[in-house]
């Protein structure tokens, strides 16, 4: 199998995630390398940026489709997918020709609307639309876009390309990383036998912490262990080689640009050096809370006003490269030695090494942790002092130990449907607490509910829309549930006064009448925060 | 909202002639547009079917329901109001029901399915003033593929599980589909073909009344060490697909035909490895043609997407607004939730479990 098309409708035909990878190991194996290149590329997530605005998409295809707006938007509702919508109202193709090979589809029906002009991209993509067969024009719609969302992670295909090459899947993780650009000699240098080759700019891929569930004492003797705070924050590598700097974010974007300050100290590291650690919002000597730092994350450039209303600084917990040579064999001790010896302990400029916590016994390591929050931190995180730096999120030698979630009790107000699979049951939730006799919107939640419980509660919200606002319905404030979250911070721009992180469902509390819910007071209280005042 | 029609809380309601269709609570008179259990409530005084459709809604109610039957076009006066059945085309023995008093003339559609197909006698449009139609599938992404292009991916299907020694196995709605799919595997068989007994006992039904279906056998009867039993197709409802009762048939691989896998999300919730665009509800260029060929002034569509439908009727100039019901929030299940649209036909309670 070597077509895109044949490829993405095999891996829909499945829900075995065995079986994807073994579809996508086949599909490297044959597959040209300049149309597995593309494959890599959008089958990772990535797509190619500022093609067309998906408001124009839908425009053009109401018209080709000859649909008014109102009757595509019912129909965008139902289907959650704009790619899918379109390729679904669009009338049947005249010609049933053959779906060109990826890459030239990209290079003659892709690619060339990054520079066109808007009537030009129409006339490209209704062209393009004319052409292909159905099916064919989902995918291409999807190339448009991005977002195959064919249960497919950019792990499955990292080593789907691994094992066709015959490669260890680090190597090509190692290869993906950073500003991958898709082309046959792209794909062939990702396969090409392992030299230890690296490009001045790759990060290596960064190692996760696995939730601890059990007892910590189970981890074995505390004098194994290294403990750090573990903060909120954006996790990333410092990567200086050649006489240049860049800073890597976990998701893989750039994002020197964004923290200016740590980039311009990074300068100072000597080359061949690589730190990871997380960024964190810090004024005046005090931590700043997440949703400060995400005001530096949103933006498409960053402003001096911003630089300095949302300073940060960078906690460097790990050294991975030395001297331009790979430390993450090395025991984690031994890199730590290394990161004090880069690092003066008062920091250069906003890097500065990540404070170690004192681990005397898992006792006080618990009554630590236990106050994390006012810290403005997670929790722990635990180190093996001899582990080495391993790739992805493996049990064993790096563990989070993060505080028990704030609970509270919040009333069902709003819901919407979801995309995707979840198009059609209502599970995007919006919930209430108290303020006096008033319900005020405090988060929006959409996990934590079975398929079965959001088919019940999608029941539920249409026999009791009050109003709708397009897709949104607003439902008489009866239903009770618990919510769990990591924690709550004064926020200007919600109507609460808190933005509540990391909010979902805990569970349904039908025992619970409306008025038990928890009120606005309470949950400020919850995170030490003083009563609202508004 | 009209002359003939109104809604009352047991449904929809002739007050010139005192009877319902399709009521959903129990009323002395109802004229039952098919057998489906969202279109036929226990316990009514009398019920109306059309001729073809005697045996299967005897199934569903029992054999001490007072059932009347007519034939397709044959008019009946009730309480003075003339009364005919006419083909919907969506499962066996589906009627149309026509009203005219005083120079009126309503339709009810019930479900209807406007292609023409094997296990049904084929939709006609009836002309008339007011129409009363289903707006299941009224968005313009719901389009169907040609039958015999579903026929043969569903054969192909077959063959790839038989050759990968694993028994196929097909979700589909116990009364109307099931039957329908059975009529369009291939002839001859390539292998056996295994039935779960709610989907039996409605096949059965459609034998005797004159279908030609192609040989089944009960499920009960599968020996998954019988050689002549490798390579099965078995055809059940959509609520034995997490059961106990599917582990008899081995490594099996899954499929669900409706028209609601038309959409990649569906299909993906479903869980199932295949789905089959089939359904037998009009899809969106049906339902305007059909509505178009009525000639009516007056649409008030029921069921799934009757706010879409009444608002492109009026875009188009006719006199249009969903049938307005206090039984509207179940109706509105459909629309958005073609899973339990999916289920509620398989409401023959004694169906919901194997």
């Amino acid at each position: 199998m070597t077509s895109f098309t044949d490829l993405y409708h095999a891996l829909d035909g499945t829900t075995r995630t065995s079986e994807k990878r073994a579809l996508l190991t086949d599909y490297f194996r044959e597959a040209p390398p300049e149309d597995a290149a593309w494959a890599v590329f959008y089958l990772s997530g990535q797509r190619l940026k500022g093609l067309v605005r998906s408001g124009l998409l839908r425009q053009w295809a109401a018209e080709v489709a000859d649909v008014p707006d109102w009757l595509f938007d019912e129909a965008y509702n139902a289907v959650g997918d704009l790619a899918e919508t379109i390729a679904l109202l669009l009338p049947d193709a005249e010609a049933h020709a053959q779906l060109p090979p990826l890459h030239r589809l990209i290079d003659e029906w892709v690619a060339p609307l990054r520079t066109a002009t808007d009537d030009e991209r129409r006339q490209r993509v209704a062209a393009a639309w004319g052409a292909l067969p159905a099916d064919a024009r989902f995918v291409y719609n999807k190339l448009l876009r991005g977002g195959f969302r064919v249960g497919v992670s950019k792990r499955t295909v990292t080593a789907a390309v691994a094992e066709a090459a015959g490669l260890d899947t680090a190597v090509v993780a190692l290869r993906l990383m950073g500003d991958w650009k898709p082309s046959a000699e792209a794909f062939q240098r990702l396969i090409a036998p392992d030299e230890g080759e690296a490009d001045t700019a790759r990060p290596y891929p960064f190692f996760l912490a696995h939730p601890l569930e059990g007892p910590p004492d189970e981890l074995g003797p505390v004098t194994d262990w290294l403990a750090e705070e573990k903060w909120d924050g954006v996790r990333a590598q410092i990567v200086r080689r050649d006489g240049q700097t860049f800073l890597w974010s976990r998701g893989e974007d750039e994002v020197a640009f964004r923290f200016p300050e740590i980039a311009d100290a990074a300068h100072a590291l000597p080359d061949g050096t690589v730190l990871d650690g997380e960024i964190v919002g810090w004024r005046d000597g005090r931590l700043l809370p997440f949703t400060e730092l995400q005001r530096r994350l949103n933006r498409v450039s960053v402003s001096a006003r911003l630089l300095s209303d949302v300073p940060v600084r960078l906690f460097a917990f790990d050294v991975l490269e030395r001297d331009g040579s790979d430390l993450r064999q090395r025991p984690l001790a031994e890199r730590r030695r290394a990161l004090h010896a880069l690092l003066p302990d008062d920091g250069l400029g906003p890097i500065v090494p990540a404070p170690t916590v004192p681990a005397g016994s898992w006792e006080a390591l618990a009554e630590h942790r236990a106050t994390s929050r006012d810290r403005g931190v997670e929790g722990l995180m635990l180190k093996r002092r001899t582990s080495p730096y391993r790739v992805g999120r493996p049990r064993g030698d790096w563990w989070k130990w993060k505080v028990e979630p704030l609970t509270f009790d919040a009333v069902l107000v709003y819901a919407r449907p979801g995309t995707g699979r979840r198009a059609s049951l209502f599970t995007d939730l919006s919930f209430a607490v108290w303020r006096g006799d008033e319900l005020v919107k405090i988060a929006d939640a959409y996990s934590g509910l079975t398929d079965a419980e959001f088919r019940e509660l999608s029941r539920f919200v249409r026999r009791n829309t009050t109003e709708r606002f397009g897709p949104v319905r607003a439902v008489t404030p009866t239903r009770v549930f618990e919510l769990a979250c990591e924690g709550v911070n004064p926020s200007k721009r919600h109507k609460a006064g808190v933005a509540v992180r990391f909010p979902r469902i805990v569970r349904a509390r039908p025992d619970k009448t409306p008025q038990q819910a928890d009120s606005l007071d309470t949950v400020r209280a919850l995170a030490g925060l003083d009563s609202d005042t508004t | 909202m009209d002359p003939l029609l109104s809604v009352d809380p047991c449904g929809l309601y002739c007050a010139a002639g005192d009877f319902h269709v399709d009521p959903w609570r129990p009323v002395p008179r109802a004229v039952v547009t098919h057998a489906h259990g969202d279109h036929l409530t226990r316990g009514c005084g009398r019920y109306l079917v059309a001729h073809d459709g005697r045996t299967v809604t005897a199934v569903r109610l029992g054999s001490d329901a007072r059932i009347q039957t007519a034939p397709y076009g044959e008019t009946l006066s009730i309480n003075g109001v003339t009364v005919s059945l006419h083909p919907a085309g969506h499962i066996l023995g589906s009627a149309q029901v026509r009203i005219e008093h005083a120079g009126h003339v309503a339709v009810v559609t019930g479900d209807f399915k406007a292609a023409p197909g094997a296990t049904a006698a084929a939709f006609e449009p009836v002309p008339c003033h007011t129409l009363v139609p289903e707006s299941t599938f009224a968005l313009p992404i719901y389009r169907w593929p040609d039958e015999a292009l579903v026929a043969a991916d569903i054969a192909a299907w077959w063959d790839d599980a038989r050759q990968r020694g694993r028994t196929a196995v097909l979700f589909a709605y116990a009364l109307g589909k099931a039957q329908r799919l059975l009529a369009l595997l291939p002839d001859p068989l390539p292998g056996p073909v295994f039935t779960h007994g709610a989907v039996e006992r409605l096949t059965e039904a459609y034998r005797h009344a004159g279908v030609h279906l192609p040989r089944t056998h009960h499920a009960s009867s599968y020996r998954a060490d019988n050689p002549d039993h490798a390579g099965a197709l078995v055809v059940a409802p959509p609520s034995t697909r997490a059961s106990p009762w599917l582990r008899r048939f081995g490594d099996v691989t899954t499929a669900f035909a409706s028209g609601w896998m038309r959409v990649r999300g569906t299909r993906r919730r479903r869980a199932v490895d295949r789905g089959f665009v089939l359904s037998d509800h009009a899809d969106w260029p049906g339902l305007l043609r059909a509505i178009e060929a009525t000639g009516a002034e007056r649409v008030l569509p029921t069921h799934g997407y009757t706010e879409v439908l009444a608002r492109w009727c009026r875009e188009c100039g006719l006199d249009a607004e969903p049938l307005p019901t206090a039984y509207a929030a179940t109706l509105d299940d459909e629309e958005a939730t073609p899973t339990l649209d999916d289920e509620a036909h398989d409401t023959g309670d004694d169906e919901a479990t194997p």
